[in-house]
C-alpha cells in the first residue's frame, strides 16, 4: 500500500483486540529515483525527532543516506514511522551544515581550525578556573545526543571541573516528568511501558497530544480503538486535538488550572470510595494528609476555577474510577504549565489510589518530549547525579567519586544542581563567565527571547555553541564547533518507555564536523584533567568504551545497563532497562511487586515542597517514609502569576505540531515537512475571532508584556479564551530583521519551583487584527490546527482598513505532500528484504 | 486571659512577614523564582491575617482583615532598582541579607503560632486550635523555603 505521508501522518489501521499483539506495519520512504535494490546497506538506528524511540533502519547508498524503513522486530513501533522520521533524515545532507569551526573576530564569525578553536576554549576555561573557580563555567546540553555523550559531559562538568552548573534542554520538556516521578516514587524511572496500550480498558491522556507528539504511539491507540473491545479514552486539553476528537470524554480546562482539575477528580474518587484500600495501606504513605487536602476541592469548586462543567469532572472521575486496567499518560499540557509538578504528581496519585501499577494495562507514563531525554536524566547531564544518585546523600556522592577515582570534594553537592534558568541568571549578573551550549537552540526555545538574546550576546560571556547547523544561537557565539549528528556517529538512545536502542554510524559527517563525544574528550585531554592516580580523566576514549564505563556507573542503580552491550543491542531491536542479572532481557514494568526505589538510603531524591520547591531535608524524609513506600502528595491550587485582564484578555499557550520538532533545525530542512507547515500561525476559536473582527488567514498581532509577533490567523476549534501558537519558528529561514515570529518573544520568565521547568502555557495576551490575509493560514488541516468544523469566516480580500467581512463558506485546501511524500506500507508478509 | 494578646502579636508579626515578602519580591524582581514564590507565600500570610482577625473578635481584639497586595507606593522604584542593577553581581549579597531577614521573621511567626496553639489548648478553644493546626505548617514551609533559597543561592554569591 502507498500513502501520502504528509496528508496522512498516521497511515492505515491494523485493528487489534485487548491482550493480543499489535500487528506489524512497516513504513518506508526512499529518495526519488532510489529503488530497494539500489540500497548498499541498511543501518540500525532509532528515531530522534520525538520521544517515542521508534526502531528504524537507514538506507545507505554511495556513502549517503537515501531513505528509511521502520523495524518490524521492534516492540516500540512494529515497523511504523512518524512523518518526521520518514522525511527528516534529508537534513543530514543539507548544504548549510556547519563544516568547520568558527571563531568571533572583530565581531564577526570567521572560519578557523579545530586546533585554534579548541585552544581558545581551553585558554578561557583555565583563566576562569584560576580567577573565579568552577562556578564560573556552565554547560547547557540537549535531549538529542547519545548516552555516551551525556555521561562524558557529566563526568567532565561534575567531576573534572567540579561545577554545579550543568543542565539539558530536557529542562524545557521533561524536567517535570522526572520531578513528578521522584516526588511519588522517590526516584526517576518510567513505571509503565507502551505495551500497556495493548491491555488497557481506559487510557487517560493528560495534556498529551499524542497524535502529534508521538505519532506512532497514537497509531497504537487508534488500532485499539478500531479493534474489538476498545478502551475508553479520556482527554484533558484546551485544544480540540485528534486525541480530543477520538475521546470518550474531552475536558478543556483553562490553561494553568490543572491542579484544581486533578484535585477535583481525586476528590470524587475518594467521595465515591473508588480506592484500592489494600494497595494504599500496604504500599503508600501520606494518605490522610492527601485526603484532607483534596476534600477542599468538590467538583463545583474545581469547575469554577477550570471553567469546565462540574458534571464533566464527575464523569471523568467515573471513567477512571471504574477502570480495571487504567493507563495514564502525561505531557506538556501539564509539564509546561502553572504548578507543573503538583499537577503531574496528581496523575501518579490517581494510579496509586486505584492500585493501577506494575501489571499489564495498568500504570502511568510520565512522557518525555525529546528523543534521548531519558539519557540526559539518567547520565546526569540534566544536573542530577549520574545513575539517579542522590546529591543530598553523602554515600551516593562518595560512590560516584570512587567510580571516577576523584576526591569526593571535587563533586559539587552542597546544593541542588543549578538548573538552566538559574544558570542564565548567573550569566546575566556576570558570575558565570563561560557557557558551553551543545545541540540546542536557546535563542529560540527559551522564554522571553529578548532577554535571552541580550544575555547570550554579552561581551563578558564566553559562549561556545556546538551544533550541526547555523542557528539563532550560533549567531551569538564566540566559538562555533561543527558537530556530527545521528547517522554519522554511534551511540545508544533510550526512549520514554525505557527502551534502549543502538544507533550505528551510517555515513561520514560533512567536512570537519565531529561527534560531540570526540569534542568533549579532546577538551578533557587538552585541559589535562587527571584522576587521583594522575591518570587522564575521563579514562575512556570512544563510544563503546564510554558505554562500558556508563554500564559500570549504572550498575546497581534503577537504570541498570550492566546486562547490555553493543553486541546485544545488535541482536535485539530495543531492550528496556533495567537489564542486569535479574532481568537479562530487560523489564517491561517497574514496581510490579509494589516495591519502590524509595528507601532513604537508595532513593534519588528526598523530594521537594510542591508549592515552594524547597528540598525536603534527609531527616524529615527518613521519618515520613522509612520503608521506602510510594508517597501520596498534593498541593492546593495557587493563583496564576499572570492572569488575563482587560488589556490582555486571552490565555496564550504554545506547543509542538505534527510536522516539526524543536526549532526546525532539521525538520525545516526537509522539503516535505517544511512545506506542510512553512510559517507559524495563531489558532483562535470562531467566537473569539468574531470578537476581534478577524477572519481565517488575516494577519494578526499577538502581544504580551514581553513582545509581539505577527502571524496568520487560523480559526480552529480551540476553546474560547485560549489562543495557540506553534513554538518551532525562529529566524534562520527568514530575512526579516524584526523579531516578530518566534512564540517565545511572548512568554514570561517564570518556572515551576519544583521541577524548574519554564512555563510556556500560561501567558496573558492581546490579539489584534492587522490586515487581511492573502488566503488561509499556513496551518496544517490534518491535526489540532484543522479549521473549525463550522462557521469559519472566509479570508478577507478587501482593503486592509475595510470592515471585517461577513462569514461565508471557507476554502482551506487540505494539507498534502504529493509524490515527494510517498510512503510505502507493508504488512508482515510483504516486508521488503535488503542487506543489513 | 492573654489569648487576645497572643493573637494581636501574631497578627502583627504575620503582617510584617507578608510585607517583607512582598518587598523582597520587588527588590529582587530579576531573581524570578524569588519574585514569584515570595508573592505566592505572602498570600499565605494574607490568609492567616484574615483568619486571625476573625478569630480575634471572640477575644475582643480588633485588627484588620485586609492585607495589601503590593509592597506599597515604592513598588515601582524597588522593581526599577532591581532591573537597573540586574547585570551586576553585587545585589547578590543584598539578596542573601534579605533572605536571612525573612528567615528570621518567619521563625518568629512560627514561634508565635506555637504560643497561640499552646494557649488555645489551655483554654480549650477547639476552633482556635484548628486554626493553628491549619496555618502553622504553612509558616514552617515559608521558613524552609527561605532556608532552601539561602542554601541554593549562597555558593554562587559567596564564591564569585
Amino acid at each position: 500500500m502507498v500513502r501520502d505521508g504528509i496528508a496522512d501522518p498516521w497511515g492505515a489501521r491494523t485493528p487489534y483486540g485487548p491482550g493480543t499483539p499489535w500487528p506489524v506495519r512497516v513504513d518506508s520512504h526512499l529518495a526519488e529515483g532510489v529503488a530497494e535494490e539500489d540500497v548498499d546497506s541498511w543501518v540500525r538506528a532509532a528515531a530522534v525527532l520525538h520521544s517515542n524511540g521508534d526502531g528504524m533502519d537507514l538506507a545507505v547508498k554511495d556513502g549517503r543516506i537515501v531513505g528509511v524503513r521502520g523495524r518490524a522486530d521492534d516492540h516500540v513501533n512494529r515497523g511504523r514511522l512518524d512523518p518526521k522520521d520518514l522525511f527528516g533524515w534529508q537534513a543530514n545532507h543539507s548544504p548549510d551544515r556547519l563544516t568547520a569551526p568558527l571563531i568571533r573576530r572583530d565581531g564577526r564569525l570567521v572560519e578557523s581550525t579545530w586546533d585554534e578553536a579548541m585552544a581558545l576554549i581551553v585558554k578561557r576555561s583555565k583563566e576562569l578556573l584560576d580567577s573565579s573557580g568552577p562556578g564560573s563555567i556552565g554547560f547547557y546540553t540537549s535531549g538529542q545526543l547519545f548516552a555516551e555523550e551525556y555521561y562524558t559531559l557529566s563526568a567532565i562538568a561534575h567531576g573534572a571541573i567540579g561545577t554545579n552548573h550543568l543542565d539539558g534542554n530536557t529542562r524545557l520538556c521533561t524536567a517535570t516528568a522526572a520531578a513528578a516521578l521522584k516526588e511519588s516514587f522517590g526516584c526517576d524511572g518510567q513505571p509503565a511501558c507502551y505495551d500497556d496500550i495493548d491491555h488497557a480498558d481506559v487510557i487517560a491522556l493528560f495534556g498529551h497530544n499524542a497524535a502529534e507528539t508521538q505519532v506512532v504511539l497514537w497509531d497504537r491507540i487508534l488500532d485499539r480503538l478500531a479493534g474489538p473491545n476498545p478502551p475508553a479514552l479520556l482527554c484533558v486539553d484546551p485544544r480540540e486535538t485528534p486525541v480530543a476528537k477520538a475521546a470518550t470524554l474531552h475536558l478543556a480546562p483553562l490553561p494553568g488550572t490543572n491542579v484544581a482539575l486533578m484535585n477535583g477528580v481525586l476528590h470524587e474518587l475518594i467521595a465515591n470510595d473508588r480506592i484500592d484500600h489494600d494497595y494504599v495501606d500496604n504500599h503508600t504513605v501520606g494518605y490522610d494528609d492527601f485526603a484532607r487536602l483534596v476534600a477542599d476541592y468538590p467538583p463545583e469548586r474545581a469547575a469554577e476555577v477550570c471553567d469546565v462543567p462540574a458534571d464533566q469532572i464527575r464523569a471523568a472521575a467515573r471513567i477512571v474510577g471504574q477502570a480495571e486496567r487504567l493507563l495514564c499518560t502525561v505531557l506538556q499540557g501539564f509539564y509546561q504549565s502553572h504548578q507543573a509538578t503538583a499537577a503531574a504528581v496528581q496523575v501518579n496519585n490517581l494510579v496509586l489510589l486505584r492500585g493501577m501499577l506494575g501489571r499489564p494495562g495498568a500504570g502511568v507514563l510520565q512522557m518525555n518530549g525529546q528523543p534521548t531525554a531519558e539519557n540526559t536524566r539518567e547520565c546526569g547531564a540534566d544536573g542530577d547525579l549520574t545513575g539517579f544518585r542522590n546529591w543530598a546523600n553523602d554515600d551516593h556522592v562518595a560512590e560516584l567519586a570512587g567510580l571516577w577515582n576523584l576526591d569526593v570534594t571535587q563533586i559539587p553537592h552542597f546544593a541542588p544542581p543549578t538548573h538552566l534558568m538559574q544558570m542564565l541568571r548567573y550569566a546575566e549578573n556576570g558570575t558565570l563567565g563561560m557557557l558551553w551550549v551543545s545541540a540546542t537552540n536557546p535563542a529560540v526555545s527559551l522564554p522571553e527571547l529578548r532577554r535571552v538574546r541580550s544575555i547570550l550576546s554579552q561581551e563578558r560571556l564566553f559562549l561556545v555553541v556546538q551544533d550541526a547547523f547555523p542557528t539563532e544561537t550560533t549567531e551569538l557565539a564566540d566559538v562555533v564547533l561543527p558537530a556530527a549528528i545521528w547517522g554519522e556517529k554511534t551511540g545508544v538512545s533510550t526512549n520514554a518507555d525505557r527502551t534502549v536502542h543502538l544507533n550505528e554510524k551510517a555515513v561520514e559527517p560533512p567536512g570537519q564536523a565531529r561527534p560531540d563525544l570526540d569534542i568533549w574528550l579532546e577538551y578533557a585531554r587538552r585541559m589535562d584533567f587527571r584522576d587521583r592516580d594522575d591518570q587522564p580523566f575521563p579514562p575512556w576514549n570512544d563510544a563503546e568504551s564510554a558505554f562500558e564505563a556508563w554500564k559500570r556507573a549504572s550498575a546497581g542503580r534503577p537504570c541498570d545497563y550492566s546486562g547490555l552491550s553493543y553486541a546485544k543491542l545488535r541482536e535485539v531491536s530495543g531492550v528496556r532497562w533495567p537489564c542486569n542479572e535479574d532481568h537479562p532481557d530487560g523489564a517491561d514494568r517497574l514496581y510490579a511487586d509494589g516495591k519502590f526505589f524509595a528507601k532513604p538510603d537508595y532513593c534519588e531524591s528526598y523530594g521537594r515542597d510542591l508549592v515552594t520547591g524547597a528540598p525536603t531535608e534527609p531527616v524529615e524524609y527518613r521519618a515520613t517514609n522509612p520503608d521506602g513506600k510510594a508517597m501520596l502528595k498534593a498541593a492546593q491550587y495557587v493563583e496564576l502569576h499572570e492572569k488575563p485582564d482587560r488589556d490582555h484578555p486571552f490565555m496564550l499557550i504554545t506547543g509542538r505540531t505534527v510536522y516539526h520538532f524543536h526549532t526546525r533545525t532539521k525538520t525545516g530542512r526537509a522539503p516535505q515537512l517544511r512545506d506542510a507547515a512553512p510559517e507559524p500561525w495563531l489558532e483562535m476559536s470562531a467566537h473569539d475571532a468574531e470578537r476581534i473582527g478577524a477572519a481565517e488567514g488575516d494577519l494578526v498581532e499577538v502581544r504580551t508584556a514581553r513582545g509581539a509577533v505577527r502571524v496568520a490567523l487560523r480559526v480552529s476549534a480551540v476553546r474560547d479564551g485560549v489562543v495557540f501558537l506553534p513554538f518551532h519558528y525562529g529566524y534562520w529561514d527568514t530575512d526579516d530583521p524584526n523579531h516578530d515570529r518566534a512564540a517565545n518573544e511572548l512568554t514570561p520568565t517564570d518556572w515551576d519551583p519544583v521541577s524548574k521547568q519554564p512555563i510556556f502555557k500560561t501567558t496573558a495576551a492581546a490579539v489584534e487584527r492587522v490586515k487581511a490575509g492573502e488566503g488561509p493560514a499556513p496551518a496544517p488541516t490534518t491535526a489540532a490546527s484543522a479549521p473549525a468544523a463550522t462557521g469559519i469566516p472566509a479570508a478577507d480580500t478587501g482593503p486592509a482598513d475595510a470592515p471585517p467581512p461577513t462569514p461565508t463558506a471557507p476554502a482551506v485546501p487540505e494539507t498534502h505532500g504529493g509524490p515527494a511524500a510517498r510512503v510505502e506500507e507493508h504488512d508482515a508478509t510483504t516486508v521488503p528484504g535488503g542487506r543489513r | 486571659m492573654k489569648i487576645g494578646l497572643a493573637i494581636r502579636e501574631l497578627h502583627r508579626s504575620e503582617k510584617s512577614l507578608a510585607r517583607a515578602l512582598l518587598k523582597a519580591a520587588d527588590r529582587h524582581h530579576v531573581e524570578h523564582e524569588i519574585h514569584y514564590v515570595a508573592k505566592d507565600l505572602a498570600a499565605w500570610s494574607a490568609d492567616h491575617i484574615r483568619d486571625l482577625a476573625v478569630a480575634g473578635r471572640r477575644y475582643g481584639v480588633k485588627v484588620g482583615e485586609e492585607m495589601p497586595r503590593s509592597s506599597g507606593l515604592l513598588e515601582p522604584l524597588r522593581t526599577a532598582f532591581s532591573v537597573l542593577t540586574g547585570r551586576q553581581a553585587v545585589p547578590g549579597v543584598l539578596l542573601l541579607a534579605d533572605l536571612r531577614q525573612l528567615h528570621r521573621m518567619a521563625a518568629g511567626v512560627s514561634l508565635d503560632w506555637e504560643l497561640l496553639a499552646q494557649g488555645a489548648q489551655a483554654v480549650k478553644d477547639s476552633e482556635l486550635v484548628e486554626l493553628t493546626r491549619r496555618c502553622h505548617p504553612e509558616t514552617l514551609r515559608q521558613l524552609k523555603w527561605t532556608n532552601a533559597m539561602l542554601k541554593t543561592l549562597s555558593p554562587q554569591v559567596l564564591a564569585s
